[in-house]
């Protein structure tokens, strides 16, 4: 983060993987997923948009509707990472009071009635505000199994990631398609829970383009990490969707998800719409899906 | 983040070359007109009766203040990354305008992010850019100032960075961009150094700048750092005073934070969410500070102050009139916290105050604010 020269950066190697500790909800997830010859949806949503009480619904309402795994974004006032859609959508669940602290309030509520694997997506800074040891133990205690640092670069992730690692949080980091195989190497080893592997040059809400690339790419990286693959960023259709689930073990629905909450956040359907999209998108992963390609 | 791996071993290998670095002095004579004066302001001093005052004449650069000097050396650091497509950010428009030019001189195709209520007060700055043959995209997002042209200017690099080169404007962001702007711009405290010792023999007992990312102050500074009985002042933006809450005064209101890719003292709420700023000047207008400025802060070696709008635009009047000057509104915030300091020091003493640029650009909005219309 800071601008530390070279010499500064962790050392990956120090960071040995934990194989004694108990499978956690994301091992768990991927084994029977992988058991059963199926593919993980991944539903992005923003916490907080339009409210957390609606994103408690929606939770159980993608699951039902046959999500696999939900990420939370973390609303953050800065979000570079972003394209417009999840832009507005930080807007609002920053409007309607959200704070890091309310989504793990609603997250530990979440915990009585559901165990699907929930992973943050949060902005460096609205962790460092917190402390990140702070934020570790709290999250783990509130049920969350891993989280993404999306303007956190590996070589500044130590610290962060020693205590998720003492905690049992999983770090999961992104991989650019323009990350050079050594780097290829060092995040592959390090990610915890799953890699994201972005699917493209940009930012979230683009368009997928290259499907030949992801799939070169992500037979790289499983050369390096048997950690499952998930491919996020430009996936907005079943279709796309289908094609994905043909190369990697989870696709990513961010923008295309959060863009249906934005239409209908006034709604009283609102879960329900929502989870009719996700359903189509888990439909069009499933083995028998009729589109489905390799 | 691979783009910032590629930039830190580019410019890694040209801040060693020689003929990079004769290429660069070479422009900044030629085309900036460097070097720029210092100036002896001898009815600005006689006025306040106390310190000599000297100005550091960077608003006499083309294109009228010293973001030039960073622009030339990070677009000939494009050339030689063969990127046939540059963009910046841009606040008060000063540095959008410097990079359109630079831009202009090489053949490159240039596109300028700027918030839309920085379009507004530097308006004329937006039709210059164009001139000079650049894209100006407005950012509707957030406080649609500097930091939302920042994320933008971050989104467009990390989509077409095959292509293209992000010139930031100040010593902010990811490493390498606080050491190669600083390095960019330290011509201006060489200057200063050799200039000062031929008119006075001696060195200054201050130095004071305005820190808006903090890429004038460090240029000056910077060639001053090792020597420890030469005073330096950073000036932020107080706005409409620190009580207000509405300020950018980084040091007074902030603690440290990440924000665009650094660790620095940065204006946020108590959940990490940056705060919005308010300044008259769109070039001070920034919820962060460049990090080199938090270390020197922390360390005690740079001093850091204020000075409100009010203050900024009599300072402003103050030197139209006393010297025939009008500084831009940025530099005018340097000259206000002379204003408070010269009295106090004995008139043997020296002070060199960093004119970063002029005025021209302020003077709509300086009308705007006393109500005449133009
Ligand atoms: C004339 C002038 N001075 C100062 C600044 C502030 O930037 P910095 O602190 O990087 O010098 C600007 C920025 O736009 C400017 O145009």
């Amino acid at each position: 983060m800071t601008s530390n020269p070279p010499g500064h950066r962790t050392d990956a190697s120090r960071v040995t993987r934990h194989a004694s500790r108990a499978p956690n909800r994301l091992e768990r997830k991927f084994g029977d997923l992988r058991a059963k010859g199926e593919k993980a949806l991944i539903a992005y949503i923003m916490a907080g948009d339009p409210s957390l009480h609606e994103t408690e619904a929606l939770v159980l309402q993608l699951e039902q509707s046959g999500a696999d795994i939900i990420e939370l974004g973390v609303p953050f006032s800065d979000p570079i990472a972003d394209g417009p859609v999840i832009q507005k959508a930080a807007e609002r669940a920053l409007r309607s009071g959200t704070s890091l602290r309310k989504i793990l309030q609603t997250v530990a509520s979440l915990r009585s009635k559901t165990q699907i694997p929930l992973v943050l997506m949060a902005y460096y800074n609205t962790i460092y505000a917190l402390g990140e040891a702070a934020f570790c133990k709290r999250a783990v205690e509130a049920g969350v199994d891993g989280v993404i640092v999306p303007d956190m670069p590996p070589e500044e992730a130590g610290p962060l990631e020693a205590v998720a690692e003492q905690t049992g949080l999983q770090t999961i980091f992104l991989l650019a398609p323009t990350s050079t195989p050594a780097r290829r190497t060092v995040v592959a080893r390090r990610s915890r829970g799953f890699l994201y592997y972005v699917s493209l040059t940009g930012i979230t809400g683009a368009k997928l383009t290259n499907l030949a690339e992801v799939r070169r790419n992500v037979a790289k990286i499983r050369r390096a990490t048997d950690v499952p693959v998930a491919v996020g960023f430009g996936i907005a259709t079943p279709q796309d969707a289908a094609q994905v689930a043909g190369i990697a073990d989870g696709v990513i629905v961010g923008s295309a998800i959060v863009r249906q909450v934005g239409e209908h956040q006034h709604d009283p359907g609102l879960p329900e719409r929502v989870g009719r999209f996700v359903r189509s998108l888990k439909a069009a992963i499933a083995p028998s899906g009729a589109s489905s390609t390799a | 983040m691979p783009a910032i791996l590629e930039l830190e071993e580019a410019y890694g290998k040209t801040r060693r070359d020689r003929a990079f670095q004769a290429e660069f002095a070479d422009y900044l004579k030629r085309f900036v007109g460097r070097p720029t004066s210092l100036y002896f302001a001898e009815r600005l001093t006689k006025r306040l009766g106390g310190a000599k005052i000297y100005l550091k004449r960077e608003d006499l650069c083309h294109t009228g203040a010293h973001k030039i000097n960073n622009s030339i050396g990070q677009v000939l650091l494009a050339r030689r990354m063969k990127k046939k497509r540059v963009i910046a950010e841009t606040g008060a428009g000063q540095h959008g305008v410097a990079t359109a030019t630079a831009a202009a001189m090489f053949g490159l195709t240039c596109e300028i992010y700027m918030g839309t209520e920085d379009m507004e007060r530097q308006s004329l700055n937006v039709f210059r850019m164009r001139l000079l043959g650049a894209t100006v995209t407005g950012v509707d997002a957030g406080s649609r100032t500097l930091k939302d042209a920042i994320n933008e200017a971050m989104r467009d690099w990390t989509t077409n960075v095959r292509t293209t080169n992000y010139i930031l404007g100040s010593v902010l962001g990811p490493h390498p961009y606080p050491m190669m702007v600083r390095d960019f711009q330290s011509i201006i405290g060489r200057e200063a150094r050799k200039q000062i010792l031929a008119e006075e023999g001696r060195l200054p007992d201050y130095l004071v700048a305005c820190v808006g990312g903090g890429s004038n102050s460090i240029g000056l500074f910077h060639a001053f750092l090792k020597n420890p009985h030469v005073r330096m002042v950073g000036v932020e933006a107080a706005g409409l005073g620190i009580e207000s809450g509405k300020h950018a005064a980084r040091f007074a209101g902030g603690r440290p934070g990440v924000l665009h890719g650094t660790m620095t003292y940065l204006l946020q709420d108590d959940d990490g969410q940056v705060n919005l700023t308010h300044s008259v000047s769109a070039g001070l207008d920034y919820a962060a500070v460049g990090p080199e400025h938090s270390y020197y802060h922390d360390a005690g070696r740079i001093q850091y102050t204020s000075a409100t709008d009010e203050e900024a635009l009599a300072a402003f009047d103050l030197l139209a009139r006393d010297e025939g000057i009008m500084p831009a509104l940025e530099s005018a915030h340097a000259v206000a916290e002379v204003v408070k300091l010269a009295p106090k020091l004995k008139k043997k003493q020296v002070v060199i105050v960093n004119l970063s640029g002029r005025g021209d650009k302020d003077v709509q909005q300086v009308a705007r604010i006393k109500g005449v219309t133009l």
